[in-house]
């Protein structure tokens, strides 16, 4: 445990750390850089903690722990901090922080830096304000001591202070601020005084992603860097028996080619150039132990143990009496494929291996695994590892990689590469489309006994699907009698007050295809079998889906607010108009809690006589707590609809004889604008705290679909991708 | 050595005729800002203007390009419908990871071009071959509109 210090060395460089256990915030901790190489008698800049910097030239420098992977983290923390600070959000910018979990962990987390699960802005809502407090206390102290008078008749605004007459801007004070002591401890503003949190704040990343300046991996060029593009197995789990690379030599630009243990990795002085010699390898691979099962024979053995009693996540009541002794008993079982998350900048990492450090650059996002993980392979202390975080070009979870793959990958070419050039590996559609970390496929079984009242009185879920936590750092905490917490999240935890539920799992072992969290995890699959479930046992009872399902939330009231408010804002129960040409029309409703954060949705569908179908509009209700940048919450709920559509609609990675049989975006379909339905977002006014919500918009939206589709066409569909063929007329 | 007229700028560049203009912007010219997203012409993220037209500059060859005028969005500001388009998209806050924005963008002014008062239809026409991963589509479809009034 860091024991809180405070230490002022010098006038020129300053180290300062406090940690205040309890409330687990990190406060200074700051080695001066550049200044610290060239000794002056003032100082340059104000670094009053770990967060924030502030130029003589009054530029806020906002620093921030979690990945900007579109998500909009850099604008919430900066927000955050701005806020107390009292800084004119014009004079913020944002700097991406190093590698340091003692300085940058997620306080979700623990011990550990890494952006994931919806928690940015949740784990740093008193960190940041707290940091940008301090900040604000020793610019009002400096100005004290100038103008000889209290402390508390200084008013800051806009990165101005003032008394009276009196005026600095934070660039004045800021020399004079970093020879202050750190106070212990700040009060912070109460939420009717904010001016930005809650308001209208623009993004801070839209000036340099609008004009192409923004800095993503595939973008950088180091001098004399090589890029490597690399040829990998055709299964996973097998390897390379032997490969001929003199076409690949032959290619103009190639460099030297080299084995790596996940294939043959092709370094070139340009991109093309490498993807002309890897297509020019010639690589035998041995499949003794590949994976050679298909989608088809893993969804067979799935269904089969579906049949089997589970390992149990969550009993109430007895499940089996009420079911064996209802007359009204509802079965349905579901599959969902495995999905690859397909981010628009297929992975990618710059590696520089020195004689005594090793220096990246990328999209980090779990650096304390990637940190550690690189360290162990080019035998250095982690500290000798030095990650420079870079925009990411998407992710939904796949940078955030259990195991470090794609970065150990670079590595291995840098380290097996005789040049000691910087080496840019980078996948290409392909690579990244066929190399594994999907979302898990997964099997379900429902069944569900209804009352005389029509509520349901037992319910049994059962579900099949590989763990992501098993084998990883994470498993000792999250997994917990056999059960993956993320394999069964939205369904163990079911919000509806059924008196006997009994929700099981299999987690079989023997597949090797590999699996990731993708974004909302578990609920991309529980919020689907659940909320059309509910849905379908609301129709056998005769009964208004919304009303079905506020009878069964009495425990549940957040659930319920955001439910009333998507159907009140969509029109429930009024008509709609009708279709053209005879199209049949439709409205479904789903609600699912994610990551703390609840969000329910309308949708609306028109479905035409050949089973095709539009969705043509989607109302959201969101409570996520206190909404930091409302804004931003919207463009992350439609941008959740429109990621969540893509897998309704098209989504499926599939095998054949363990072969991924998908290569691009044209047999893996994201959305394209045309099939993006008009949103709207709505906001449930809360004052809890805040929750998150990069992934919590998606779960809701193929159950609300599938809803409507079933609402215009009475059909239940229990497979995704969606089969227009089944909504024939 | 292959002659180019990129934003205005005539450059030499010593590279294969068969050459994807994309990597030869990316790579030869350090013009980033033009993305490669699936080196099949499928995701649009690699999008720059042949002469105004929309072209995938994955699946263009340099040969293709040699004596028309290339635009990238590096050079779309020189003209001012590209600056109205860069502007709505920033009062929109359109953008999310950002990484297919350039050939969103450089799609929207090229659509603006030659129609001015697009329709939603319009803009689905236009915008279907720009893949956003983020799925940013409802603020790119509101932008092209801001952008088309202040044009108009």
């Amino acid at each position: 445990m860091n024991i809180p210090r405070i230490e002022n060395d010098s006038r020129r460089s300053f180290l300062r750390s406090t940690l205040q256990a309890a409330a687990g915030l990190t406060l200074a901790v700051y080695l001066p850089g550049a200044q610290a190489a060239a000794p002056t008698a003032e100082a340059t800049e104000f670094e009053p903690n770990a967060f924030v910097r502030i130029g003589t030239d009054g530029t806020v420098t906002v620093i921030a722990k979690h990945t900007e992977m579109g998500q909009g983290a850099y604008t919430g923390l900066a927000t955050l901090v701005a806020e107390e600070l009292d800084a004119a959000w014009s004079q913020v910018r944002v700097e991406g922080a190093p590698a340091d979990a003692s300085r940058y962990n997620n306080l979700a987390f623990g011990p550990f830096q890494g952006t994931g699960g919806s928690t940015a802005i949740a784990n740093s809502w008193e960190q940041l304000r707290k940091a940008g407090a301090s900040a604000r206390a020793m610019l009002v102290s400096a100005a004290a001591a100038q103008w000889h008078v209290p402390a508390g008749e200084i008013s800051v605004s806009d990165g101005v202070l003032s008394h009276g007459a009196r005026k600095a801007t934070f660039g004045e004070l800021a020399a004079a601020a970093a020879l202050l002591p750190v106070p212990a401890d700040v009060p912070l503003k109460s939420p009717k005084d904010f001016k930005l949190i809650g308001k209208q704040v623009p993004r801070k990343d839209s000036a340099d992603k609008v004009n192409g300046r923004a800095q993503f991996t595939q973008d950088l060029h180091l001098p004399g860097m090589l890029t490597a593009v690399v040829a990998h197995a055709p299964r996973f789990g097998a390897t390379v028996k032997s490969f001929d690379a003199r076409k690949a030599k032959a290619v103009k630009g190639v460099v030297d080619v080299v084995q790596i243990p996940t294939g043959v990795a092709v370094l070139a002085r340009d991109t093309w150039s490498a993807k002309k010699g890897r297509d020019a390898l010639h690589v035998v691979w041995d499949e003794s132990k590949a994976f050679k099962l298909g989608s088809e024979e893993i969804f067979a053995e799935y269904r089969t143990l579906a049949q089997q009693p589970g390992m149990v996540a969550n009993s109430t009541g007895d499940a089996q009496a009420a079911l064996a002794g209802s007359a009204r008993v509802f079965r349905a079982a579901y599959d969902f494929p495995y999905l690859a998350h397909a981010a628009m900048e297929p992975m990618n990492c710059v590696v520089r291996i020195g004689e005594h450090e090793c220096e990246l650059w990328y999209g980090a996002q779990f650096q304390s695994i990637d940190q550690a993980a690189v360290a162990a392979l080019v035998g250095m202390q982690p500290e000798k590892v030095k990650l420079n975080m870079l925009y990411a070009g998407g992710s939904f979870g796949r940078r955030a990689s259990k195991d470090a793959d794609y970065v150990l990958e670079a590595v291995q070419i840098a380290k097996a590469s005789k040049s000691r050039a910087p080496v840019k590996m980078v996948w290409l559609r392909e690579d990244d489309m066929r190399g594994g970390y999907y979302r898990p496929a997964f099997h379900h079984a429902l069944e569900a006994s209804l009352g005389a009242d029509g509520l349901p009185t037992g319910w049994r879920h059962r579900l099949v699907g590989q763990s992501i936590m098993a084998g990883t750092a994470f498993a000792g905490t999250r997994i917990k009698n056999g059960i993956d917490a993320l394999s069964v999240e939205g369904a163990a935890n079911l919000p509806y007050g059924i008196p006997a539920m009994r929700v099981e799992l299999h987690t079989p072992t023997g597949n090797a295809v590999p699996v990731l969290w993708w974004r909302s995890v578990g609920s991309t699959h529980t919020a689907y079998s659940t909320e059309t479930f509910i849905d379908e046992l609301a129709s056998h009872a005769g009964q208004d889906a919304v009303a079905y399902r506020l009878a069964l939330l009495g425990k549940h009231p957040r659930h319920a607010g955001a439910l009333k408010l998507a159907a009140e804002q969509a029109g429930w129960g009024k008509p709609l108009q009708a279709g053209p040409d005879g199209a049949r029309r439709g409205r479904g409703i789903a609600v699912h809690e994610a990551f703390g954060s609840y969000v329910a949705q309308v949708a609306e569908v028109t479905v035409n006589a050949d089973g095709s179908f539009s969705v043509d509009r989607v109302v959201c209700a969101v409570d996520c707590g206190i909404v930091v940048n409302p804004d931003v919450v919207r463009a992350q709920v439609e941008g959740g609809v429109g990621f969540a559509l893509s897998a309704a609609l098209h989504g499926a990675i599939t095998l054949k004889d363990g072969a991924v049989e998908q290569s691009n975006f044209h047999d893996y379909a994201p959305i394209r604008i045309n099939e993006m339905p008009r949103v709207e977002v709505h906001i449930v006014a809360s004052a809890e705290k805040p929750t998150g919500i990069g992934e919590p918009g998606v779960p809701p939206l193929a159950p609300a679909v599938a809803n409507a589709l079933a609402a215009a066409t009475g059909k239940r569909l229990r497979s995704l991708p969606f089969r227009t063929e089944e909504l024939k007329a | 050595m292959i002659t180019l007229n990129i934003n205005g700028t005539t450059t030499r560049v010593d590279v294969a005729a068969d050459t994807p203009l994309l990597w030869v912007l990316r790579d030869k010219l350090q013009l980033t800002g033009t993305k490669y997203g699936c080196g099949m012409g499928l995701c649009g993220a690699c999008t720059a203007h042949l002469d105004g037209t929309p072209i995938r500059s994955c699946s263009t060859p340099v040969s293709a390009a040699v004596g028309k005028k290339i635009v990238t969005i590096e050079g779309v500001d020189r003209a001012r419908i590209g600056q109205v388009v860069q502007n709505a998209w920033k009062k929109l806050d359109v953008v999310q990871c950002g990484y297919c924005q350039s050939g969103q963008i450089m799609s929207a002014v090229a659509l603006l071009e030659g129609n001015r008062k697009p329709s939603d239809a319009d803009i689905d026409t236009a915008m279907a071959g720009n893949i956003c991963r983020c799925a940013t589509y409802v603020r790119i479809r509101a932008a092209i509109h801001e952008a088309a009034q202040e044009l108009a």
